[in-house]
């Protein structure tokens, strides 16, 4: 078997740091006193509480439901009692709380009744709901649920790719579990193809990975279907999904596209092994396994129940004195942790632990001197030096025209600028202005439309008043020059007559209004009225459209 | 900080050391050739360079040290004493670094700012103001009665020994000078090319120079500090607008050769069309900047005011610049391949 393979632009070689943590045996879970496991673990709309505090929970028991079809499914990772259900620091770099159910655990670890489903009975779309329910979301990285992706919809995928790259520095945990659950990953691969009907199996996998490769090339041959286990060049970022896609097919994902434009689609080693795991032992996703490296004493991949804080994992691995600080991820694309008591969710590929040796301070930046390395190392071929000079300037039109959301945030410009600039810095900022722009552009559009829709209405009132006090003094008006006495001598009998006029005017007012104002009206009177009316509807039309907008907004 | 957390070991200043340390063989061919006079512009411009770079960096309120040590003053120094004349006075010396730092470089906005190259705004300014004395060439050594040593060489820069006689005695038309007056002259080329001052291809000991910054270019190709589009788009560019008038007249124009070896055209290839700052920075870009420089020159040295046209071909082509990279934008990943138009 053979495969032509392709190279994708750019890419950078940094040092790999696999083996110090490959090396040694998977550490077994361990079982925390508390486990809190945030609700926002996927991609799409955060999962909604379905206990209570005070509810006693069993290992694998649905916790959090999925809300929506982009969504997922938690699950208590051990038995024990709810105690909060509020916010909670959580991995991100921001700092900021979410939404955490609190478990404190029994230390039985009882499981909910489970068992294998019988995944070839079952309706497609059953199937792709039980997955959705029992939490299972992309484990490379972006956390996408995985029934979303397993849904092919209105394309034919043709071709499955499992992702086994794992190019970024120090993580080993795809090539640990390759080595190690390679059977199971490729049960996971055959519930995809069922899924999916894909005719053509790629498993792509690092050549730094000799015994992944091995492992998974042995499961291969033991399946009734044929997957093309391929060792592809170790490069960064060759395991990001549309690098991998270019090396094993010479195909490009349209820009704004996605890969199953194209009859792709692409899944990460850990997210079929968890597949695996569902279908054929019914246990949702409450562990994976992480990588604890960089400045502990002993380097290491752990089995890791969700809601696990991260420092139970760096003991296990040796906590050292020195650390700086604590990345999730790896050095090119990781995110520092605001503290050791995050727990792990199930984007928590690796725990990497800095020291001044392993990760010293970044040097003073340089002016951009423009030698364009970056362009050379970008792998979505940008311009990165442009794209920073329109950052930097703040001219975001310009950067988007020079397509700055195709930018995958990889970090392979920054990392070979010989001025030291922290690129993909400017990017994030970029973008994020350009969103905070686009919602303030909408919610003053909003604004806006209301203000001048008070306008018109309070400018209408104004207009209304006046015209009503306009006929009823010219009603008085025809009045008085239609009996000449009340403008004459003020007698006694005249001033009597226009009493009783003014009465009978009265009575006859009183009489128009009680049954409706719109009955036996003076013709002029009718056609102010329909006017009043035609100007009522073209409000409502108005009006119509930005109380829509607003309806539509989250 | 974010991510990423990690760097290549790489920095300005060793882009500019590896500049300098190709920059060396040219040097030493050029002692070789023309005499040690050179190392006395070299230092007189680099140390003027530092000063001018030092006071630059306070007055506008950067930090000096960092700046200073990325080198990039003492690149803009050297190249511009590599293409003044060999014994210009101190002057001219110290006037031109002092224009391409404080002028061209720092009230541009400093490094990473310049729109036009450095050490080429100062030598234009010289060549345009000093026209006299930028012909203070020396001769080659093996064509020179008494070549001059190191401290002779240094009180004729200075001034203490340039009387005309003693200039007369030790300088001699450049090859370029020697065609541009021939052709006045209404010699013909192979007529001009009997003169001793000619060697193989360029002019004699000049063709060795131009080798040396050759060999300095590939070594800087092979580190990927440049990329071959410049300089092969600016050597592409010499060769095809010299040998096109060359092929028609032969008597009249230079032949293709002759232009690719003088020591301008490849410092200028390697060196200073390859300035990342004012070049252009797309693939297709550089193409064109380059072959645009060497097209200029040819037609500055055939039509213009001056023997050679190096310098002000790279400034019109640095003037260029936004727009080419503007239109040759290429293609990003997964963008359909068709001709796109430039992004306003």
């Amino acid at each position: 078997m053979s495969r032509t393979l392709h190279t994708f632009k750019g890419g950078v070689h940094p040092p790999g740091h696999k083996t110090e943590s490959n090396s040694r045996p998977v550490h077994a879970a361990l079982l925390p006193n508390k486990l809190v496991i945030p609700m926002r673990q996927h991609m799409g709309n955060p999962a909604k509480p379905t206990v209570k505090v005070g509810d006693r929970v069993l290992k694998g028991q649905l916790i959090g439901e999925a809300d929506g079809y982009i969504s997922a499914a938690v699950h208590a990772s051990s038995s024990g009692i709810v105690t909060a259900i509020d916010l909670q620091q959580v991995p991100h770099v921001s700092g900021l709380p979410d939404l955490c159910i609190t478990i404190e655990t029994d230390g039985r670890d009882e499981w909910i009744d489970h068992g294998a489903l019988d995944y070839q009975a079952m309706a497609l779309s059953d199937l792709r709901m039980k997955l959705r329910d029992m939490g299972i979301a992309g484990l490379g990285g972006a956390v996408f649920p995985s029934a979303v992706k397993l849904d092919p919809g209105a394309h034919a995928i043709p071709t499955l790719i499992i992702n086994g790259g794992e190019c970024e520095p120090w993580i080993t945990c795809d090539d640990v579990l390759m080595r190690t659950h390679a059977e199971e990953i490729m049960q996971g691969v055959a519930v995809m193809r069922h899924l999916l009907g894909s005719t053509e199996i790629i498993v792509g996998i690092e050549e730094n990975k000799p015994e992944a490769i091995a492992a998974m090339k042995t499961a291969a041959t033991r399946l009734d279907f044929t997957v093309e286990v391929v060792a592809v060049p170790a490069i960064y970022p060759g395991g990001g999904a549309k690098q991998m896609i270019e090396t094993l097919t010479g195909k490009q994902v349209p820009s704004g596209k996605l890969s199953t434009d194209i009859g792709i689609q692409v899944f990460n080693v850990g997210t079929a092994h968890a597949l695996a795991r569902a279908v054929h032992h019914g246990e949702p996703l409450i562990s994976r396994l992480v990588t604890v490296t960089g400045h502990v004493l002993r380097p290491q991949n752990i089995v890791a129940l969700i809601g696990t804080p991260i420092h139970a994992l760096i003991e296990i691995a040796g906590d050292r004195d020195g650390a700086t600080g604590v990345l999730m991820g790896g050095p090119m694309m990781g995110v520092p942790m605001p503290g050791q008591d995050v727990p792990v969710i199930k984007a928590t590929n690796c725990l990497l632990v800095k020291s001044k040796d392993l990760f010293p301070p970044l040097p003073r930046a340089l002016p951009c001197i423009r030698c364009t390395r970056c362009a050379d190392a970008c792998p979505a071929e940008l311009q990165p030096q442009e794209l920073f000079r329109f950052a930097k300037a703040n001219e975001f039109g310009r950067a988007q025209e020079y397509h700055l959301f195709d930018c995958i945030e990889c970090g392979c410009c920054s990392y070979v600028c010989p001025s030291h600039i922290p690129l993909v810095d400017f990017y994030r900022y970029a973008k994020s202005e350009i969103w905070a722009r686009e919602k303030d552009k909408r919610a003053s559009d909003l604004a806006r439309e209301r203000h001048e829709f008070r306008q018109f209405r309070l400018e209408r009132e104004k207009k209304e008043k006046a015209e009503k006090l306009a006929a009823k003094a010219q009603a008085k008006r025809a009045e008085i020059t239609a009996d000449p006495t009340a403008s004459g001598a003020p007698d006694a009998d005249a001033k009597k007559a226009l009493i009783a006029a003014a009465l009978a005017r009265a009575q006859a007012k009183k009489a128009d209004i009680i049954p409706r104002n719109t009955d036996h009206l003076a013709p002029d009177t009718r056609h102010v009225i329909e006017e009043i009316e035609a100007r009522r509807a073209k409000i409502r039309e108005l009006a119509h459209q930005p109380l829509e907008t607003d309806e539509k907004k989250p | 900080m974010p991510a990423p957390f990690i760097l290549d070991r790489s920095s300005v200043t060793q882009v500019m050391a590896w500049v300098l340390m190709a920059l060396l063989p040219g040097i030493w061919v050029y002692v070789w050739i023309f005499g040690p006079g050179i190392l006395v512009t070299l230092s007189l411009a680099t140390a003027t360079a530092l000063a001018a770079e030092a006071a630059m960096l306070k007055a506008r309120g950067y930090p000096v040290k960092p700046f200073l040590t990325d080198l990039s003053a003492i690149v803009t120094a050297w190249l511009l004493a590599l293409s003044l004349p060999s014994l210009a006075p101190w002057w001219l010396i110290v006037t031109g670094t002092l224009f391409a730092i404080v002028v061209a470089k720092h009230l541009y906005g400093g490094l990473g700012q310049n729109i036009f190259n450095p050490a080429m705004v100062g030598y234009a300014v010289l060549i345009v103001s000093f026209p006299v004395q930028m012909t203070q060439w020396a001769g080659p050594v093996a064509l020179t009665e008494t070549p001059l040593t190191l401290a002779q060489s240094a009180s004729v820069i200075f001034g203490f020994d340039s009387t005309k006689a003693t200039l007369d005695a030790v300088t001699m038309a450049t090859p370029l000078d020697a065609l541009r007056t021939g052709l006045l002259q209404q010699l013909t080329v192979d007529e001009i090319m009997t003169h001793s001052i000619f060697g193989h291809y360029g002019g004699l000991g000049f063709e060795w120079l131009a080798a040396a910054f050759l060999l300095g270019g590939l070594l800087l190709w092979a580190l990927r500090i440049i990329s071959w589009q410049v300089p092969l788009a600016f050597l592409a560019g010499i060769w095809l607008a010299a040998g096109f008038l060359h092929f028609f007249d032969a008597g009249r124009f230079g032949a293709p050769w002759f232009h690719l070896f003088a020591p301008s055209v490849m410092l200028g290839a390697f060196f200073i069309a390859t300035d990342p700052v004012s070049g252009a920075t797309t693939p297709r870009g550089k193409l064109i900047f380059g072959f645009g420089a060497g097209l200029l020159t040819i037609i500055i040295r055939t039509w213009g005011g001056y023997p050679d046209g190096v310098a002000f071909a790279i400034l019109l082509m640095n003037l260029s610049v936004p727009l080419i990279d503007a239109w040759t934008q290429p293609r990003i990943y997964g963008e359909a391949r068709k001709t796109r138009e430039p992004p306003a």
